[in-house]
């Protein structure tokens, strides 16, 4: 290419104590180009992002911004030299008002006094470059997380950017949010910004990115113009092997037939709460995968949660086994035998602090009461076990929970509900934020779950993965269940689609 | 074909509306209306019940017995603003006026102890801000040490109440502003306002005032935003620490004596002020408008104890507790139907 790098990384070396995190990377970046970092969890992608802006030092290699060789000792440092970082989660202050949030720090003044008229009309200003109109003065969070992420984006451009990292922008935005986000980046990628780009989605990805840098445990395994690659090549590169994984599961999950999953286990009837979700009917059977499909905030979580007892149902009633079942808590569905693992694996469902031991056995400890502790040895059994069933990794289990990667956080979170083994497992949003190859595992996890009897509720966002899993897709649009679609060979992500967009077809 | 990801979504409503603004409570406003309208309730009664309670000067009486509690307040609102504590400021009291006391007994001339007993306080807040953010010890610990400390110290210099001489001193304690025929405020309500307009003023006009409030907000992120989180942390507490021994010199001034056991539980009627004047106890949000009401509630049930005179004056503590439970819960429902 001829044109001139804004930003060189040349073999960039970093070492963690009995690791090597990053093995003579090079890395570059163009002017006016969106370039996606691509890589599994623990590829190296968040500590390359780390040493560019300062957080951590190198141990080797040489970073070029421009013509000058630069070495960042912090965050602020490389801000201040044109390196903006927008990370996964919002990184603003939720109780500042959004113009506040933009300019804090730096602040318009005029002797020692902020000007706030002036900083809410640059504000105004900023905004209006990432086609958004709102009330700036407005505090950040009255606003949804999309806005915040663009708040948080004209925070990093107002600071004369000439490189934007955006770590993980669209994990928690619905698709139309995702939509909105790309604009804002195609508009600075042709005001000349260089924007590096890291996310999880494959088709997110392919429809940005301009060119892409595939590491792999640490090493550079090469850049590629994104035309140029197609998808399952950069799977391939990516995890180092092919993808016969995900194809697999398809063929072991379609092979179930109707018949042989009859007894029903969990029936809903009309069953509802005022401003989460409509009354539904659902019946789920033994052995059966059953999807839910739908948009972000579309009730899929609410429903779960409902028939979990998480919360409380005001509509309608909830059968196990054909009888009424009196789910009031949580604990109430964990007698009847099902186990609900949460979307917020950092909030609800992982100790960090807990070793990976601790983690698993806290379920079964809670069914079985703290009178009758496990002990250690039966503890250990089942913990091997399940480490070794899930690949947990690194296979220690006594390393703290909070040091794995998401995908093992995950798979943690996974056997804690595994090992009292339900007999149906609600599982939301389980590959969410990690990387291809833990998510072929996971998913290839439960169809061998439900081959094996459990019934399992599959909630998330990724269509295909829904598709490829389940055998039963229920598809919720505005927080109501609009349609039940028999998994079949007619059915196909346009088709659902179809009935998210429009409501049920028929 | 539709692609996966971006899907013909509906239209969701999204507050994209700008420009015009409907007019709605802030919900931030909401405790500090609340403390307000508790505030009107309150003299309601009062004037209501008992004769003489609506004269000006009861009113101000308020105001001059309260002063040194005002800007112990108002220190103590930076501090809770950034959702820390500051469990020092009685203590502080104490040992401001005993080493102010004892200092002035033994012939030291007023212009050197004042200084010096602003700067007790101060350097002691410099410090427990210094351990707070370098060792990364919890803010309530901290303090507690600093609270045993100044008192501990205060005892050491002198178990018993000093009286103070000092011509200064007494000057300043008699110094009266009036405003006509019985109606006055003392040099010590003066000295307050002063402190709580320049605190207002810098809470939201300066940069140091919003950092503090995006510390509150959220320190992880004002970090990532480049702010100076250690550096606001510390100034904070040495606020707080030069707040407290200002107050301490204007207790001595109000009570003209130093002892060792002066302002006992002071922390706690600053923290439930600073709490029933809206500020959250996690932080961020607040006002010292708010703290002003919060402190003025606590005087005006006094008030209304000695009016009623045939009441214990401990159930002034357990008025504060109702409320303080009242205002708790209150800043839960706002902030939880702001969310």
């Amino acid at each position: 290419m001829a044109e001139q790098a804004v930003l060189r990384m040349t073999g960039i070396k970093k070492i963690f104590p009995g690791v090597v995190a990053l093995d003579g990377v090079d890395f570059r970046l163009l002017p006016g180009e969106i370039h996606a970092l691509m890589g599994e969890n623990g590829a190296g992608k968040s500590t390359l992002i780390k040493v560019l802006t300062g957080v951590y030092g190198i141990d080797g290699g040489e970073i070029h911004l421009g013509d000058a060789p630069v070495l960042f000792t912090g965050p602020l440092q490389a801000q201040q030299a044109g390196i903006s970082t927008v990370y996964q989660e919002v990184n603003l202050c939720p109780n500042l008002s959004v113009a506040e949030n933009i300019f804090i720090g730096r602040e318009p003044r005029r002797f020692g006094r902020i000007q706030w008229s002036e900083m809410r009309r640059r504000a105004h200003g900023l905004l209006a470059r990432l086609d958004l109109d709102i009330d700036v003065s407005a505090q950040l969070d009255s606003f949804s997380l999309a806005i915040q992420q663009m708040v948080a984006i004209a925070r990093a451009i107002d600071i004369q950017a000439r490189v934007l990292i955006l770590d993980e922008p669209t994990s928690s935005l619905d698709a139309s949010e995702v939509d909105q986000l790309f604009a804002v980046m195609r508009r600075l990628r042709d005001d000349g910004v260089a924007i590096l780009f890291v996310s999880h989605f494959l088709d997110q990805v392919y429809e940005i990115a301009d060119r892409m840098t595939v590491l792999r445990n640490g090493g550079l395994i090469g850049e590629f113009r994104t035309a140029e690659l197609p998808q399952m090549q950069l799977v391939a590169k990516m995890i180092g092997k092919e993808l016969e994984a995900l194809e697999k599961i398809e063929e072991q999950t379609k092979d179930v037939t109707v018949a042989e999953r009859r007894t029903p286990i969990l029936e809903a009837r009309e069953l509802g709460r005022t401003g989460a979700i409509a009354p539904f009917n659902l019946t789920i059977h033994q052995g059966e995968v059953v999807g839910l499909a739908g948009l972000l905030g579309s009730g899929r979580t609410e429903l779960a949660r409902l028939l979990f007892g998480a919360d409380r149902p005001d509509h309608g009633e909830l059968l196990v086994d054909g009888k009424a079942a009196a789910i009031k808590a949580p604990r109430d569905a964990m007698a009847n035998g099902i186990a609900f693992s949460s979307e917020n694996r950092r909030t609800e469902g992982i100790i960090g602090e807990l070793t990976v031991r601790e983690n698993i056995i806290l379920a079964l400890q809670a069914a079985r009461g703290w009178t009758r502790p496990i002990p250690r040895r039966r503890q250990d059994e089942l913990v091997d076990k399940y480490i070794k069933a899930l690949q947990i990794r690194p296979a220690d289990p006594e390393r703290q929970v909070r040091d794995l990667s998401g995908g093992n956080q995950q798979k943690v979170l996974l056997a804690r509900w595994l090992i009292v083994e339900p007999r149906l497992l609600i599982i939301d949003e389980p590959t969410r934020g990690i990387d291809v190859g833990a998510k072929a595992e996971i998913q290839r996890l439960v169809a061998q779950l439900a081959d094996g009897g459990m019934a399992v509720l599959f909630v998330s966002a990724e269509l295909e993965e829904v598709l490829r899993l389940s055998h039963k897709i229920e598809v919720l649009r505005d927080r109501r269940l609009v349609e039940e679609l028999e998994n079949g060979d007619d059915v196909d992500a346009d088709r659902i689609m179809q009935t998210i967009a429009s409501g049920a077809t028929s | 074909m539709i692609d996966v990801t971006t899907p013909p979504a509906p239209q969701k409503n999204r507050p994209f509306l700008g420009g015009r603004r409907v007019y709605r409570p802030n919900a931030k406003h909401v405790p500090v209306l609340a403390t307000l309208a508790l505030l009107i309730v309150m003299y309601s009664i009062g004037v209501y019940n008992y004769d003489g309670f609506s004269d000006t000067q009861v009113l101000l009486n308020v105001f001059v017995d309260n002063a040194f509690l005002l800007v112990v307040a108002v220190g103590m609102t930076f501090v809770i603003l950034t959702g820390g504590i500051d469990l020092s400021v009685g203590a502080v009291i104490a040992l401001t006026t005993t080493v102010a006391a004892t200092l002035l007994a033994a012939g030291w001339p007023a212009g050197v102890v004042l200084p010096l007993v602003l700067l007790i306080g101060t350097v002691l807040g410099l410090g427990m801000g210094a351990v707070i953010h370098f060792f990364k010890v919890e803010p309530f610990i901290a303090t507690l040490a600093g609270m045993f400390l100044a008192r501990g110290l205060s005892l050491l210099i002198d178990r018993n109440s000093i009286p103070i001489t000092n011509d200064f001193w007494t000057q300043m304690a008699q110094k009266r502003f009036r405003f006509g025929e019985g109606i006055f405020i003392s040099l010590n309500v003066v000295i307050a306002l002063i402190v709580v307009l320049i605190a207002a003023l810098v809470l939201a006009w300066n940069r140091f005032g919003r950092n503090v409030y995006a510390i509150g907000g959220n320190a992880d992120s004002a970090l990532l935003m480049g702010l100076p989180v250690g550096r606001t942390r510390i100034a904070v507490y040495t606020l707080s620490g030069f707040c407290a021994s200002l107050g301490g010199v204007l207790y001595s001034f109000y009570t003209s004596s130093g002892y060792s056991l002066h302002g006992q539980g002071l922390e706690l009627d600053a923290i439930a002020a600073v709490v029933i004047g809206g500020v959250l106890l996690t932080g961020g949000s607040g006002y010292v408008l708010g703290t002003v009401l919060g402190v003025l509630v606590l005087g005006l049930i006094q008030t209304i104890i000695a009016f009623q005179g045939d009441l214990n004056s401990w159930w002034t503590r357990i008025v504060v507790g109702v409320l303080l439970f009242a205002f708790i819960v209150l800043q839960r429902l706002v902030t939880r139907k702001a969310k």
